[in-house]
Protein backbone atom coordinates (compact mmCIF):
# COMPACT_ATOMS: atom_id res chain seq x y z
CA UNK A 1 0.00 0.00 0.00
CA UNK A 2 1.54 3.52 -1.08
CA UNK A 3 1.41 6.13 1.64
CA UNK A 4 1.27 8.60 -1.10
CA UNK A 5 -0.57 8.29 -4.93
CA UNK A 6 -1.28 11.28 -7.30
CA UNK A 7 -3.05 10.08 -10.17
CA UNK A 8 -3.56 11.86 -13.41
CA UNK A 9 -3.72 15.75 -11.38
CA UNK A 10 -4.10 18.40 -13.40
CA UNK A 11 -4.44 22.11 -11.76
CA UNK A 12 -5.64 24.92 -13.76
CA UNK A 13 -5.25 28.45 -13.41
CA UNK A 14 -7.63 31.15 -15.29
CA UNK A 15 -6.23 34.56 -16.27
CA UNK A 16 -8.41 37.37 -17.41
CA UNK A 17 -11.73 36.23 -16.40
CA UNK A 18 -14.60 38.05 -13.97
CA UNK A 19 -13.39 37.03 -11.11
CA UNK A 20 -9.55 37.80 -12.31
CA UNK A 21 -10.40 40.98 -12.93
CA UNK A 22 -13.32 42.46 -11.15
CA UNK A 23 -16.15 44.51 -12.18
CA UNK A 24 -14.84 47.57 -13.43
CA UNK A 25 -12.67 45.88 -15.99
CA UNK A 26 -15.09 42.76 -16.64
CA UNK A 27 -17.51 46.00 -18.02
CA UNK A 28 -14.90 47.76 -19.83
CA UNK A 29 -13.53 44.78 -21.85
CA UNK A 30 -16.86 43.65 -22.61
CA UNK A 31 -17.86 46.69 -23.95
CA UNK A 32 -14.40 46.88 -26.08
CA UNK A 33 -15.21 42.96 -27.24
CA UNK A 34 -11.45 42.80 -25.64
CA UNK A 35 -12.91 40.10 -23.01
CA UNK A 36 -10.90 37.10 -23.05
CA UNK A 37 -10.60 34.56 -20.42
CA UNK A 38 -7.02 32.49 -20.78
CA UNK A 39 -6.66 29.03 -19.44
CA UNK A 40 -3.32 28.33 -17.93
CA UNK A 41 -2.38 24.62 -16.50
CA UNK A 42 0.44 24.79 -14.13
CA UNK A 43 -0.02 20.81 -14.11
CA UNK A 44 -0.92 18.18 -16.64
CA UNK A 45 -1.50 14.75 -16.00
CA UNK A 46 0.90 14.17 -13.32
CA UNK A 47 0.51 10.36 -11.33
CA UNK A 48 2.89 9.07 -9.04
CA UNK A 49 3.25 6.39 -6.02
CA UNK A 50 5.95 6.76 -3.38
CA UNK A 51 6.09 3.73 -0.83
CA UNK A 52 7.00 4.10 2.67
CA UNK A 53 10.54 5.54 3.45
CA UNK A 54 10.93 6.55 -0.24
CA UNK A 55 12.70 9.89 -1.32
CA UNK A 56 11.19 11.72 -4.25
CA UNK A 57 12.85 14.53 -5.99
CA UNK A 58 11.31 16.82 -7.87
CA UNK A 59 13.42 18.46 -10.93
CA UNK A 60 12.64 20.62 -13.50
CA UNK A 61 12.81 24.38 -14.87
CA UNK A 62 11.29 27.77 -13.32
CA UNK A 63 7.51 27.77 -13.64
CA UNK A 64 7.14 24.06 -14.16
CA UNK A 65 4.73 23.39 -11.88
CA UNK A 66 6.58 22.29 -9.29
CA UNK A 67 5.47 24.63 -6.31
CA UNK A 68 2.21 23.80 -7.52
CA UNK A 69 2.07 20.39 -7.45
CA UNK A 70 3.90 20.76 -4.07
CA UNK A 71 0.59 22.19 -2.94
CA UNK A 72 -1.82 19.91 -4.47
CA UNK A 73 0.42 16.98 -2.72
CA UNK A 74 0.10 19.24 1.03
CA UNK A 75 -3.49 19.66 0.06
CA UNK A 76 -3.53 23.30 0.03
CA UNK A 77 -5.09 23.28 -3.29
CA UNK A 78 -7.76 20.78 -4.50
CA UNK A 79 -6.49 19.48 -7.94
CA UNK A 80 -8.56 20.72 -11.14
CA UNK A 81 -8.57 17.35 -12.13
CA UNK A 82 -7.43 13.63 -10.72
CA UNK A 83 -7.04 12.69 -7.21
CA UNK A 84 -4.09 12.63 -4.40
CA UNK A 85 -4.33 9.94 -1.92
CA UNK A 86 -2.69 10.29 1.20
CA UNK A 87 -1.99 8.26 4.25
CA UNK A 88 -0.96 10.16 7.79
CA UNK A 89 0.01 13.68 8.76
CA UNK A 90 1.65 15.90 6.54
CA UNK A 91 4.58 18.41 6.89
CA UNK A 92 4.85 21.05 4.53
CA UNK A 93 7.68 23.68 4.47
CA UNK A 94 7.10 25.20 1.83
CA UNK A 95 8.44 29.18 1.41
CA UNK A 96 8.91 29.32 5.01
CA UNK A 97 9.37 32.95 5.91
CA UNK A 98 6.02 33.73 4.65
CA UNK A 99 2.85 33.65 6.49
CA UNK A 100 3.78 35.47 10.10
CA UNK A 101 2.45 38.27 11.15
CA UNK A 102 4.94 41.30 10.94
CA UNK A 103 3.13 42.94 14.41
CA UNK A 104 3.55 40.02 16.83
CA UNK A 105 6.49 39.34 18.38
CA UNK A 106 8.96 36.21 18.20
CA UNK A 107 6.83 34.15 20.72
CA UNK A 108 3.55 34.86 19.85
CA UNK A 109 4.80 34.06 16.31
CA UNK A 110 5.68 30.75 17.30
CA UNK A 111 2.31 29.76 19.12
CA UNK A 112 0.49 30.90 16.06
CA UNK A 113 2.28 28.56 13.51
CA UNK A 114 2.33 26.04 15.71
CA UNK A 115 -1.51 26.17 15.93
CA UNK A 116 -1.45 26.72 12.65
CA UNK A 117 0.00 23.42 12.14
CA UNK A 118 -2.21 21.64 14.19
CA UNK A 119 -0.27 20.89 17.35
CA UNK A 120 -1.49 21.51 20.57
CA UNK A 121 -0.83 24.49 23.26
CA UNK A 122 0.69 21.69 25.52
CA UNK A 123 2.67 20.81 23.21
CA UNK A 124 4.30 23.71 22.44
CA UNK A 125 4.53 25.17 25.88
CA UNK A 126 6.91 22.14 26.40
CA UNK A 127 8.65 22.60 23.43
CA UNK A 128 8.81 26.28 22.80
CA UNK A 129 12.20 26.79 24.52
CA UNK A 130 13.61 23.68 22.04
CA UNK A 131 12.52 25.43 19.21
CA UNK A 132 13.56 29.13 20.17
CA UNK A 133 16.90 27.37 20.92
CA UNK A 134 17.36 25.41 17.77
CA UNK A 135 16.67 28.53 15.75
CA UNK A 136 19.10 30.29 18.09
CA UNK A 137 16.77 33.59 18.44
CA UNK A 138 16.90 33.29 22.98
CA UNK A 139 17.93 36.89 22.43
CA UNK A 140 15.06 38.17 20.09
CA UNK A 141 12.25 36.72 21.65
CA UNK A 142 10.09 39.97 22.72
CA UNK A 143 11.55 41.86 19.16
CA UNK A 144 8.41 42.16 16.81
CA UNK A 145 8.81 40.02 13.68
CA UNK A 146 9.13 42.61 11.37
CA UNK A 147 12.52 43.52 12.79
CA UNK A 148 13.95 39.99 12.42
CA UNK A 149 16.23 39.20 9.68
CA UNK A 150 14.97 36.91 6.36
CA UNK A 151 17.26 34.34 7.86
CA UNK A 152 16.14 34.83 11.73
CA UNK A 153 12.38 33.99 10.60
CA UNK A 154 13.44 30.87 8.21
CA UNK A 155 15.24 29.71 10.95
CA UNK A 156 12.28 29.96 13.26
CA UNK A 157 9.89 28.66 10.92
CA UNK A 158 11.99 25.66 10.21
CA UNK A 159 12.25 24.87 13.89
CA UNK A 160 8.72 25.28 14.06
CA UNK A 161 7.44 22.39 11.12
CA UNK A 162 10.56 20.11 11.96
CA UNK A 163 9.34 19.45 15.16
CA UNK A 164 7.19 16.79 14.90
CA UNK A 165 7.73 12.99 12.82
CA UNK A 166 5.74 13.13 10.51
CA UNK A 167 4.66 10.25 7.79
CA UNK A 168 4.54 12.96 4.31
CA UNK A 169 7.50 15.53 4.85
CA UNK A 170 7.80 18.08 1.82
CA UNK A 171 10.69 20.34 1.33
CA UNK A 172 10.39 23.33 -1.23
CA UNK A 173 13.97 24.14 -1.67
CA UNK A 174 14.56 24.46 2.51
CA UNK A 175 17.65 22.86 2.68
CA UNK A 176 19.29 26.19 2.05
CA UNK A 177 17.80 27.80 4.72
CA UNK A 178 19.84 30.26 6.86
CA UNK A 179 23.95 30.94 6.78
CA UNK A 180 26.33 27.76 6.89
CA UNK A 181 26.17 26.63 10.36
CA UNK A 182 22.26 26.64 11.05
CA UNK A 183 22.43 24.79 6.94
CA UNK A 184 24.18 21.94 8.42
CA UNK A 185 22.24 21.47 11.55
CA UNK A 186 18.83 22.02 9.10
CA UNK A 187 20.16 18.93 7.07
CA UNK A 188 20.57 16.68 9.69
CA UNK A 189 17.63 17.54 11.37
CA UNK A 190 16.12 16.67 8.12
CA UNK A 191 18.12 13.21 7.86
CA UNK A 192 16.96 12.24 10.79
CA UNK A 193 13.09 12.91 10.44
CA UNK A 194 14.16 11.02 6.49
CA UNK A 195 15.85 8.04 8.23
CA UNK A 196 12.55 7.50 11.12
CA UNK A 197 11.12 6.73 7.89
CA UNK A 198 9.12 9.83 6.74
CA UNK A 199 8.33 9.68 2.93
CA UNK A 200 9.58 12.59 1.78
CA UNK A 201 9.30 14.87 -1.10
CA UNK A 202 12.19 17.48 -2.00
CA UNK A 203 12.08 19.93 -4.70
CA UNK A 204 15.64 21.37 -5.53
CA UNK A 205 17.53 23.23 -8.20
CA UNK A 206 20.57 21.35 -7.41
CA UNK A 207 21.14 18.51 -8.99
CA UNK A 208 23.88 17.03 -6.67
CA UNK A 209 21.56 17.52 -3.78
CA UNK A 210 18.67 15.09 -5.76
CA UNK A 211 21.02 12.74 -6.95
CA UNK A 212 23.05 11.98 -3.55
CA UNK A 213 19.53 11.87 -1.36
CA UNK A 214 16.63 10.50 -3.78
CA UNK A 215 15.69 7.66 -4.51
CA UNK A 216 13.17 8.45 -7.60
CA UNK A 217 12.52 11.74 -9.28
CA UNK A 218 9.92 13.48 -10.76
CA UNK A 219 10.95 15.20 -14.32
CA UNK A 220 8.47 18.30 -14.77
CA UNK A 221 8.45 20.87 -17.71
CA UNK A 222 5.85 23.13 -18.36
CA UNK A 223 3.61 21.12 -16.35
CA UNK A 224 4.14 18.54 -18.27
CA UNK A 225 5.47 14.88 -16.65
CA UNK A 226 8.97 13.94 -18.98
CA UNK A 227 9.43 11.07 -16.19
CA UNK A 228 8.94 9.13 -13.35
CA UNK A 229 11.40 7.08 -11.87
CA UNK A 230 14.98 5.83 -11.04
CA UNK A 231 17.12 8.58 -10.15
CA UNK A 232 20.59 8.20 -12.29
CA UNK A 233 18.70 7.64 -15.56
CA UNK A 234 16.38 10.65 -15.00
CA UNK A 235 19.11 12.90 -13.63
CA UNK A 236 20.97 11.56 -16.44
CA UNK A 237 18.90 13.08 -19.44
CA UNK A 238 18.12 16.32 -17.33
CA UNK A 239 21.87 17.06 -17.15
CA UNK A 240 21.98 16.52 -20.82
CA UNK A 241 18.60 18.58 -21.28
CA UNK A 242 20.64 21.40 -19.34
CA UNK A 243 23.78 21.35 -21.58
CA UNK A 244 21.70 21.80 -24.29
CA UNK A 245 23.00 18.33 -25.73
CA UNK A 246 19.43 17.05 -26.30
CA UNK A 247 15.75 18.34 -27.17
CA UNK A 248 13.19 17.88 -24.45
CA UNK A 249 10.99 15.13 -27.05
CA UNK A 250 13.96 13.28 -27.53
CA UNK A 251 14.96 12.79 -24.10
CA UNK A 252 11.24 12.22 -23.60
CA UNK A 253 11.43 9.14 -26.11
CA UNK A 254 14.36 8.07 -24.82
CA UNK A 255 13.27 7.74 -21.11
CA UNK A 256 10.04 6.06 -21.99
CA UNK A 257 12.04 3.84 -24.12
CA UNK A 258 14.45 2.99 -21.32
CA UNK A 259 11.19 2.36 -18.70
CA UNK A 260 9.35 -0.11 -21.07
CA UNK B 1 -17.47 17.87 14.07
CA UNK B 2 -16.84 18.60 17.81
CA UNK B 3 -13.16 16.60 17.32
CA UNK B 4 -12.90 19.20 14.74
CA UNK B 5 -13.80 21.62 16.70
CA UNK B 6 -11.18 20.45 19.76
CA UNK B 7 -8.17 20.28 17.11
CA UNK B 8 -8.86 24.10 16.09
CA UNK B 9 -9.55 25.28 19.26
CA UNK B 10 -5.83 26.39 19.88
CA UNK B 11 -5.32 27.88 16.74
CA UNK B 12 -8.57 29.48 17.49
CA UNK B 13 -7.47 31.06 20.86
CA UNK B 14 -4.52 32.58 19.05
CA UNK B 15 -6.05 34.14 15.67
CA UNK B 16 -8.58 35.96 18.20
CA UNK B 17 -5.17 37.41 20.56
CA UNK B 18 -3.84 38.29 17.44
CA UNK B 19 -6.62 40.05 15.85
CA UNK B 20 -7.16 41.55 19.32
CA UNK B 21 -3.58 42.79 20.02
CA UNK B 22 -2.82 44.00 16.61
CA UNK B 23 -5.92 46.45 16.91
CA UNK B 24 -5.19 48.04 19.67
CA UNK B 25 -1.48 48.32 19.90
CA UNK B 26 0.35 51.26 19.87
CA UNK B 27 -2.48 53.51 21.29
CA UNK B 28 -2.59 54.90 24.42
CA UNK B 29 -6.20 54.00 25.46
CA UNK B 30 -6.56 51.03 23.83
CA UNK B 31 -9.37 48.93 24.59
CA UNK B 32 -11.14 52.38 26.05
CA UNK B 33 -11.66 53.45 22.45
CA UNK B 34 -14.15 50.78 22.01
CA UNK B 35 -15.80 52.28 24.58
CA UNK B 36 -15.45 56.07 23.76
CA UNK B 37 -15.73 56.09 20.03
CA UNK B 38 -19.05 54.90 20.06
CA UNK B 39 -19.75 57.20 22.88
CA UNK B 40 -18.47 60.71 21.06
CA UNK B 41 -20.32 59.36 17.99
CA UNK B 42 -23.71 59.33 19.95
CA UNK B 43 -22.55 62.67 21.63
CA UNK B 44 -22.73 63.69 18.28
CA UNK B 45 -25.85 62.68 16.46
CA UNK B 46 -27.43 63.55 19.85
CA UNK B 47 -26.53 67.18 19.69
CA UNK B 48 -26.87 67.82 16.01
CA UNK B 49 -30.88 66.72 15.77
CA UNK B 50 -31.57 67.88 19.08
CA UNK B 51 -30.32 71.56 18.89
CA UNK B 52 -29.97 72.32 15.30
CA UNK B 53 -32.76 69.87 13.92
CA UNK B 54 -35.29 70.50 16.86
CA UNK B 55 -35.98 66.53 17.54
CA UNK B 56 -38.27 66.04 20.81
CA UNK B 57 -38.76 62.15 20.59
CA UNK B 58 -38.66 60.85 24.32
CA UNK B 59 -35.92 59.27 25.38
CA UNK B 60 -34.16 60.47 22.39
CA UNK B 61 -30.09 59.26 22.99
CA UNK B 62 -31.24 56.20 24.27
CA UNK B 63 -33.13 55.64 20.80
CA UNK B 64 -30.50 56.44 19.11
CA UNK B 65 -27.79 54.54 20.79
CA UNK B 66 -30.19 51.33 20.32
CA UNK B 67 -29.40 52.86 16.41
CA UNK B 68 -25.97 53.07 16.59
CA UNK B 69 -24.76 50.05 19.00
CA UNK B 70 -26.37 47.93 16.52
CA UNK B 71 -25.71 49.52 13.42
CA UNK B 72 -21.88 49.74 14.34
CA UNK B 73 -21.57 45.95 15.39
CA UNK B 74 -22.70 45.16 12.09
CA UNK B 75 -21.09 47.60 10.30
CA UNK B 76 -17.46 46.60 12.30
CA UNK B 77 -18.52 43.15 12.12
CA UNK B 78 -19.17 42.56 8.37
CA UNK B 79 -16.31 45.02 6.89
CA UNK B 80 -13.98 43.28 8.68
CA UNK B 81 -15.15 40.04 7.88
CA UNK B 82 -14.92 40.98 4.27
CA UNK B 83 -10.74 41.13 4.23
CA UNK B 84 -10.50 37.99 6.25
CA UNK B 85 -9.55 35.81 3.69
CA UNK B 86 -7.84 38.08 1.76
CA UNK B 87 -5.91 39.12 4.54
CA UNK B 88 -4.59 36.18 5.68
CA UNK B 89 -3.93 34.90 2.16
CA UNK B 90 -0.20 34.56 2.82
CA UNK B 91 -1.02 31.81 5.93
CA UNK B 92 -3.32 29.95 4.03
CA UNK B 93 -1.41 28.90 0.87
CA UNK B 94 0.92 27.87 2.61
CA UNK B 95 -0.86 25.67 5.21
CA UNK B 96 -3.89 23.86 5.90
CA UNK B 97 -6.35 25.56 7.76
CA UNK B 98 -9.91 26.27 7.65
CA UNK B 99 -10.63 29.52 6.60
CA UNK B 100 -14.17 30.41 8.23
CA UNK B 101 -11.51 30.40 11.48
CA UNK B 102 -10.23 33.73 10.42
CA UNK B 103 -13.82 35.05 9.96
CA UNK B 104 -15.06 33.65 13.45
CA UNK B 105 -12.38 35.52 14.91
CA UNK B 106 -13.14 38.63 13.46
CA UNK B 107 -16.14 38.24 14.75
CA UNK B 108 -15.41 37.60 18.29
CA UNK B 109 -13.39 40.56 18.32
CA UNK B 110 -16.38 42.70 17.42
CA UNK B 111 -18.29 40.81 19.47
CA UNK B 112 -16.23 41.35 22.29
CA UNK B 113 -16.76 45.35 21.57
CA UNK B 114 -20.05 45.14 21.20
CA UNK B 115 -20.33 43.47 24.44
CA UNK B 116 -18.28 46.80 26.16
CA UNK B 117 -20.74 48.95 24.75
CA UNK B 118 -23.77 47.26 25.54
CA UNK B 119 -22.73 47.64 28.90
CA UNK B 120 -22.27 51.02 28.74
CA UNK B 121 -25.88 51.38 26.94
CA UNK B 122 -27.22 49.86 29.74
CA UNK B 123 -25.44 52.70 32.25
CA UNK B 124 -27.58 54.85 29.78
CA UNK B 125 -30.56 53.39 30.60
CA UNK B 126 -30.49 53.58 34.06
CA UNK B 127 -29.55 57.41 34.06
CA UNK B 128 -32.30 58.00 31.41
CA UNK B 129 -34.79 56.44 34.66
CA UNK B 130 -36.06 53.59 32.19
CA UNK B 131 -37.38 50.64 34.11
CA UNK B 132 -35.36 47.32 33.78
CA UNK B 133 -37.94 44.98 33.61
CA UNK B 134 -37.63 40.94 32.99
CA UNK B 135 -38.41 41.70 29.41
CA UNK B 136 -34.99 42.39 29.22
CA UNK B 137 -33.85 38.86 28.99
CA UNK B 138 -35.69 39.02 25.60
CA UNK B 139 -33.29 41.51 24.20
CA UNK B 140 -30.55 37.65 24.32
CA UNK B 141 -32.77 37.06 21.01
CA UNK B 142 -31.58 39.50 18.62
CA UNK B 143 -28.51 39.84 19.91
CA UNK B 144 -28.12 36.09 19.48
CA UNK B 145 -29.64 36.66 16.17
CA UNK B 146 -27.12 39.30 15.11
CA UNK B 147 -24.31 37.80 15.82
CA UNK B 148 -25.66 35.04 13.35
CA UNK B 149 -26.24 37.62 10.90
CA UNK B 150 -23.00 39.25 10.48
CA UNK B 151 -21.61 35.79 10.37
CA UNK B 152 -23.19 34.92 7.57
CA UNK B 153 -22.69 38.17 5.39
CA UNK B 154 -19.26 38.16 6.79
CA UNK B 155 -18.59 34.85 4.78
CA UNK B 156 -20.52 36.07 1.85
CA UNK B 157 -18.78 39.53 1.51
CA UNK B 158 -15.06 37.49 2.01
CA UNK B 159 -15.96 35.47 -0.43
CA UNK B 160 -17.24 38.46 -2.80
CA UNK B 161 -14.01 40.02 -1.99
CA UNK B 162 -11.59 37.42 -3.02
CA UNK B 163 -13.15 37.21 -6.45
CA UNK B 164 -13.86 40.95 -7.25
CA UNK B 165 -12.01 44.10 -4.82
CA UNK B 166 -14.39 46.42 -6.00
CA UNK B 167 -16.85 45.02 -4.07
CA UNK B 168 -15.22 46.83 -1.03
CA UNK B 169 -15.64 50.54 -2.28
CA UNK B 170 -19.62 49.22 -3.34
CA UNK B 171 -20.00 48.16 0.30
CA UNK B 172 -19.06 51.72 2.09
CA UNK B 173 -21.87 53.41 -0.13
CA UNK B 174 -23.93 50.23 0.69
CA UNK B 175 -23.61 50.32 4.22
CA UNK B 176 -23.70 54.12 4.54
CA UNK B 177 -26.91 53.94 2.26
CA UNK B 178 -28.25 51.70 4.93
CA UNK B 179 -27.66 53.73 8.00
CA UNK B 180 -30.30 56.26 6.71
CA UNK B 181 -33.12 53.37 5.57
CA UNK B 182 -32.80 51.88 9.06
CA UNK B 183 -34.34 54.72 11.00
CA UNK B 184 -31.09 55.27 13.32
CA UNK B 185 -31.74 58.84 14.16
CA UNK B 186 -35.64 59.45 13.09
CA UNK B 187 -38.43 57.64 13.43
CA UNK B 188 -40.83 56.55 11.02
CA UNK B 189 -44.08 57.17 12.26
CA UNK B 190 -44.93 59.79 9.74
CA UNK B 191 -44.75 57.45 6.59
CA UNK B 192 -48.20 56.23 5.31
CA UNK B 193 -48.94 52.21 6.79
CA UNK B 194 -47.28 50.84 3.53
CA UNK B 195 -43.90 52.55 3.96
CA UNK B 196 -43.60 51.58 7.62
CA UNK B 197 -44.00 47.85 6.39
CA UNK B 198 -41.10 48.43 3.84
CA UNK B 199 -38.83 49.28 7.14
CA UNK B 200 -39.77 45.82 8.07
CA UNK B 201 -37.76 44.45 5.16
CA UNK B 202 -33.89 45.88 6.39
CA UNK B 203 -32.90 43.03 8.79
CA UNK B 204 -30.57 46.01 10.45
CA UNK B 205 -33.84 47.92 11.09
CA UNK B 206 -35.26 44.78 12.51
CA UNK B 207 -32.65 44.73 15.75
CA UNK B 208 -32.65 48.24 16.31
CA UNK B 209 -36.55 48.10 16.81
CA UNK B 210 -36.36 45.01 18.83
CA UNK B 211 -34.04 46.60 21.04
CA UNK B 212 -35.93 50.06 21.28
CA UNK B 213 -39.68 47.72 21.73
CA UNK B 214 -38.05 46.15 25.21
CA UNK B 215 -35.73 49.17 26.37
CA UNK B 216 -38.07 52.16 25.62
CA UNK B 217 -41.31 51.14 25.32
CA UNK B 218 -41.42 47.94 27.57
CA UNK B 219 -43.16 45.66 25.39
CA UNK B 220 -42.32 42.33 23.42
CA UNK B 221 -42.52 42.16 19.85
CA UNK B 222 -45.16 39.37 18.27
CA UNK B 223 -44.34 35.98 17.44
CA UNK B 224 -44.28 37.54 13.50
CA UNK B 225 -41.71 39.33 14.65
CA UNK B 226 -39.32 37.07 15.73
CA UNK B 227 -40.05 34.92 12.73
CA UNK B 228 -39.63 37.53 10.39
CA UNK B 229 -35.91 37.77 11.83
CA UNK B 230 -35.18 34.25 12.38
CA UNK B 231 -35.93 33.79 8.18
CA UNK B 232 -33.82 36.92 7.46
CA UNK B 233 -30.34 34.89 9.68
CA UNK B 234 -31.56 31.53 8.19
CA UNK B 235 -31.28 33.14 4.66
CA UNK B 236 -27.97 34.97 5.57
CA UNK B 237 -26.66 32.26 7.09
CA UNK B 238 -27.38 29.55 4.34
CA UNK B 239 -26.23 31.63 1.54
CA UNK B 240 -23.15 32.32 3.31
CA UNK B 241 -22.24 28.78 3.87
CA UNK B 242 -23.21 27.85 0.71
CA UNK B 243 -20.92 30.22 -0.61
CA UNK B 244 -18.07 29.51 1.22
CA UNK B 245 -18.75 25.73 0.41
CA UNK B 246 -18.69 26.48 -3.13
CA UNK B 247 -15.38 28.41 -3.10
CA UNK B 248 -13.52 27.52 -0.45
CA UNK B 249 -11.10 25.55 -2.50
CA UNK B 250 -11.19 28.16 -5.53
CA UNK B 251 -10.07 31.23 -3.24
CA UNK B 252 -6.36 29.93 -3.47
CA UNK B 253 -6.38 30.39 -7.45
CA UNK B 254 -7.57 34.44 -7.09
CA UNK B 255 -5.68 35.40 -3.89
Amino acid sequence: MSVLEVNDVSIRYLTGDFKDIGLKEYVMRKLTRNYRVTEFWADRHISFKLEKGEMLGIIGSNGAGKSTLLKVVSGIMEPTEGWVKRKGNIAALLELASGFDGELNVKENAYLRGAMLGYTRKFMDETYGRIIEFAELQDFQDRPFKQLSSGMKSRLAFSIASLVQPDILILDEVLSVGDGAFRKKSEEKMREIIAGGATTILVSHALSQVQELCTKVLWLEKGNQIAFGDTDIICGFYQQYLDRKIALDQAKTELERGTE
Amino acid sequence: MFQKLKKYQFLFEELVKRDFKKKYKRTILGMGWSVLSPLLQLLVMTVVFTKFFGRNTPHYMIYIFCGTLNFNYFSEATKGGMRTIMGNAGIFTKVTVPKYLFLLSKNVQSLINYGLVLVVFFVFVAFDGLAFTWKFFFLLYPICCLILFNIGVGMILSALFVFFRDIQYLYDVFTMLLMYLSAIFYTIDRYSYKGQCAFLLNPIYLFIRYFRKIVIEATIPTIWFHLLMAADVAIVLGLGCFMYKKYNTRFLYYV
